[in-house]
């Protein structure tokens, strides 16, 4: 579908804005991200950072009182953000698919998994049923559902919570998108079934060249997955890069404290560093850096927005006083 | 489905049993029908005669079982006033009464699901708001003034449909219906209206709070995320899910609407069993109205049965075997 060097998708300046009773809340604040054919990209964050506002505004399903106010999504050059009604409905679940975060609640519970499946093919293929149920089954033997013949035609409650999670991910994989975004699939799971669905689905992607997009808040699943990291603070990306220079040399200050918040064998028996204060609230925003109150090293400068800058590593990150040894930092967090 | 069924036969059977105990017990209290029923210038022996005839010179109990043995073999009493079968009575009204009620849940139905679904669908719009402050005042308009209205507006003024009676019947399965001419058919639209004007109302409240409770849903979400037609997330994935409430109002309105079909029969002249029953109830008819009761009874729990059986098609998590 992508000439080469075509980003898959191209994100830029997206805003995505809720506008409550109690003021406007800023979910989504200006997130620019671009994705190649085949590529994984994870975006970290807390809760309330906004990762999966911006998965769902790409898909277009952010509903009101939330819009999206500004920005453009590209796929594959096609702009979604003011395409038409139909145009997006032809895209969504065909080019672009999404696996939501809880298969319990996304299954519809009065409908059979095949009427779920069979009506996803025959909305974007013009093939018969029994073609489309073909299809369904073999996505449900690709995810490793065990007889998917006879399983295709139970509800959504006759599964277990591991089993509709790899029921949704066979949905989205049906049509063959191009991208493909999952939203905290695995964190209502098991840690073993976690870790299938994880490999399992970075096989698929890599065997089919089709991107992904793992939107978590466990930086720990990101790095043996991805290719490429956004982490996301406040609505922000705050900093982006290459996976294994994100981990080893974090640049911002809120990365450096995720990171020295796992557990990990170096620091067994150690205090684990936590990053003090709490996230803002988003209805409360002041411009300037996001992080300012929680950060030992701001100081007046970090009262505007700080903007997006490149190092030398290849990542770009948002703050006017990056770390230049996360280890040192960490260390006097632990202590103080 | 089958050992389903016969525990809610058997259970119905009890329901009967205690209910015709209930009754029989309750009209033998309101009063004594001995004073209605004879001339008040017979003389003491014919008086006597009467009474023994009625059966009603035996003590409650004794009573009860000769009706209760007769009740077995089919015969739920002879009317006092029409010295005819009371059964026969009634059956003889109740298609007339079963004509306008399906009628009007008909109607109800019709317009109350794509009226609800437009109201839930734009709740903030000028439609929605319409449809949902039309549905209040059909709420809250008593039975005989929306009857009186209907008269006076179609009937009186602009003189396009009949006011009183069935009109034109014709034979089906051994009934007879209306609803095969189109006389019959105009004098059933305006009893059929103004009976179906409180259901209308309450399956236009009760689809539009479906559709707000079930669009905001995660499931709804996914499925236009899946690509889906507008047409169809909302006939399939919302309908589906917002039937089950509306089939249970549908099956209780139906057995409500069978048994209190009298203010509007008595309305539009319209010859069912609720003109009976009130004749009956003036003139303490026991019989008459021990079998109107037992018969609406029935009604209410075959429906029940039928409601249940469509819920487990509707979702699957309900077993029938479980209920």
């Amino acid at each position: 579908m992508t000439s080469q060097g075509e980003p898959a998708l191209s994100v830029k300046g997206l805003k995505t804005h809720f506008f409550t009773k109690a003021g406007v809340a800023r979910a989504v604040d200006g997130v620019s991200f671009e994705l190649v054919p085949g590529e994984i990209l994870g975006i970290v964050g807390e809760s309330g950072s906004g990762k999966s506002v911006t998965g769902m505004s790409i898909m277009g399903l952010v509903d009101p009182p939330g819009r999206v106010v500004e920005g453009s999504v590209r796929l594959a050059g096609k702009e979604l953000i003011t395409a038409t009604e139909e145009d997006r409905r032809q895209l969504l679940g065909n080019r672009i698919a999404m696996i939501f975060q809880e298969a319990t609640t996304a299954l519809n519970p009065v409908l059979s998994i095949d009427t779920q499946m069979i009506e996803a093919v025959k909305a974007h293929q013009d093939v018969s049923t029994r073609q489309a149920r073909k299809i369904a089954i073999r996505a449900l033997q690709v995810v490793g559902i065990p007889s998917a013949e006879e399983r295709i035609k139970s509800y959504p409650h006759e599964f277990s919570g591991g089993m509709r999670q790899r029921v949704l991910i066979a949905t989205a994989l049906l049509n063959e998108p191009d991208i493909i975004i999952a939203d905290e699939p695995t964190t209502a799971l098991d840690v073993t079934i976690q870790a299938q669905i994880l490999s399992e689905t970075q096989k698929l992607c890599r065997e089919r060249g089709t991107s992904l997009i793992w939107i978590t808040h466990d930086l720990t699943v990101v790095a043996g997955l991805v290719d490429k990291v956004c982490v996301m603070y406040a609505g922000k990306i705050v900093e982006r890069g290459p996976v294994d220079v994100i981990l080893d040399r974090p640049k911002h200050p809120y990365t450096v404290g995720l990171i020295g918040s796992i557990p990990s064998m170096n620091t067994r028996g150690k205090r684990l560093s936590q990053i003090p204060g709490m996230t803002p609230s988003l209805l409360t925003l002041k411009p300037g850096c996001a992080f300012r109150d929680r950060c030992l090293r701001a100081d007046e400068r970090c009262l505007q927005d700080p903007p997006e800058t490149w190092t030398g590593d290849g990542s770009a990150v948002r703050c006017f006083h990056p770390v230049e040894h996360p280890a040192k930092v960490l260390e006097e967090s632990r202590r103080s | 489905m089958l050992v389903f069924l016969i525990r809610r036969l058997l259970q119905s059977a009890v329901v009967l049993l205690v209910m015709s105990l209930v009754v029989f017990t309750g009209v033998f209290a309101i009063g004594n029908p001995v004073d209605s029923l004879i001339n008040p210038e017979a003389t003491e022996q014919q008086r006597e005669k009467t009474i023994s005839q009625l059966g009603l010179d035996k003590p409650l109990h004794e009573q009860y079982f000769i009706f209760l043995q007769n009740a077995v073999k089919g015969e739920l009493g002879t009317s006092f006033v029409h010295n005819r079968p009371a059964i026969k009575l009634i059956l003889e009204r109740l298609p007339a009464t079963l004509e306008l009620t399906i009628s009007a849940l008909f109607i109800a139905i019709l317009f109350g699901i794509p009226l609800g679904l437009a109201a839930g669908l734009n709740p903030d719009g000028l439609i929605g708001r319409t449809i949902s402050s039309g549905s209040i005042l059909f709420f809250s308009v008593p039975t005989f003034w929306a009857g009186l209205m209907l008269i006076m507006v179609f009937s009186v003024q602009l003189n396009w449909l009949p006011t009183t009676g069935r009109g034109e019947t014709v034979d089906l399965w051994g009934f007879r219906t209306s609803l095969l001419t189109l006389d019959g058919l105009r004098h059933l639209i305006l009893p059929a209206v103004n009976l179906g004007l409180y259901p209308l109302a309450l399956i236009i409240r009760l689809t539009a709070s479906g559709v707000q409770e079930t669009m905001p849903l995660e499931f709804m979400k996914f499925a236009r995320a899946k690509g889906l037609r507008k047409s169809r997330i909302i006939s399939v994935h919302l309908m589906k899910n917002i039937l089950i409430p509306i089939v249970t109002v549908i099956g209780l309105q139906f057995s409500v609407l069978l048994a209190f079909a009298v203010v509007t029969e008595t309305i539009f002249a319209w010859p069912g069993m609720g003109r009976l029953i009130i004749e009956s109830i003036n003139l303490l008819d026991r019989p008459v109205i021990v079998a109107y009761l037992l018969v609406v009874v029935t009604v209410f729990m075959v429906v029940n049965i039928l409601v249940d059986i469509v819920y487990s098609y509707l979702d699957p998590r309900i077993r029938i075997g479980s209920m």
